[in-house]
């Protein structure tokens, strides 16, 4: 079956998005998240979407419920490398992804994980949007 | 104003919008159409594909490389023979959805390309053509 990986790194799961997904590719991305999150204890997500060439509505949402998802399970989540027409086309389609936090590129995104971890104290997590 | 170019595809299931909007991307790159510009056309071809998909049951997605003088544009087709849309007024709203998406794929789409054209009968089906020029 096919499945879009998820790393391991430290407290953060990391998930690249490489191929043009199918909706169910797409939502069984949504559940192995969730389950990863829950199974290592996860306290970030950094979604990096570099590769991918368009993002339509219903990508979009799964983006944002991924997002919301994760943060009734106590992890933030990150969503990195947007190619610019992406971008503006997602905002002309009428979706800004209002919620979803997000960062120009990988590096920046685990800077913002980090930081966003610190703030917030080791366990007792205060949710800041 | 003269059609260089036409075909069709089926729109049956989810790997034939994935398939669709791949053929999206290569067509608006022929026709020359800049970065955002093929990303605009391939995100609207991807949400109208859906549509035809779930909404109408399946159907087909007909295309037409256009030339008009100098400017060249890409002509999409989406047609299917599903149960058709009682309001399409109430459709063409912003927010409006009957399914599970979020209310973006006919507005949405409406607002990534340069011409816009729905019908749709109840009992018969909904076409909707959509055009972007270079």
């Amino acid at each position: 079956m096919e499945r879009i990986p998820i790393l391991r790194m430290g407290e953060f799961l990391l998930v690249t998005i490489q191929v043009d997904m199918h909706d169910q590719l797409a939502l069984r991305l949504q559940d192995d998240l969730t389950r990863a999150i829950e199974k290592n204890g996860a306290k970030g997500v950094l979604i990096d979407i570099s590769a991918l060439e368009m993002v339509d509505s219903f990508m979009g949402r799964m983006i944002a419920d991924i997002s919301g998802m994760a943060r009734i399970l106590d992890a933030q989540t990150v969503l990195v490398g947007m190619q610019p027409a992406v971008a503006i086309t997602l905002v002309e389609l009428g979706l800004s992804l209002p919620g979803v936090a997000t960062a120009l590129n990988v590096e920046r995104g685990m800077t913002w994980l980090r930081r966003t971890l610190n703030a917030s104290g080791d366990d007792d997590h205060i949710i800041n949007r | 104003m003269t059609t260089s170019s036409t075909g069709e595809l089926p729109l049956r299931n989810e790997h034939d919008i994935v398939l669709g909007r791949q053929s999206v991307r290569h067509m608006a790159q022929q026709q020359g159409f800049s970065l955002v510009d093929q990303t605009k056309m391939v995100t609207a071809a991807s949400e109208l594909a859906r549509n035809t998909v779930i909404y109408g049951g399946g159907g087909t997605l007909k295309w037409a490389m256009l030339q008009e003088g100098s400017r060249r544009g890409l002509r999409l087709t989406f047609e299917d023979h599903g149960p058709g849309i009682p309001n399409l007024e109430l459709a063409l709203t912003d927010g409006w959805s009957s399914g599970s998406g979020l209310g973006l794929g006919l507005t949405g789409s409406r607002r990534l390309v340069n011409e816009f054209e729905i019908a749709s009968t109840v009992g018969v089906g909904t076409r909707v053509i959509i055009t972007r020029w270079k």
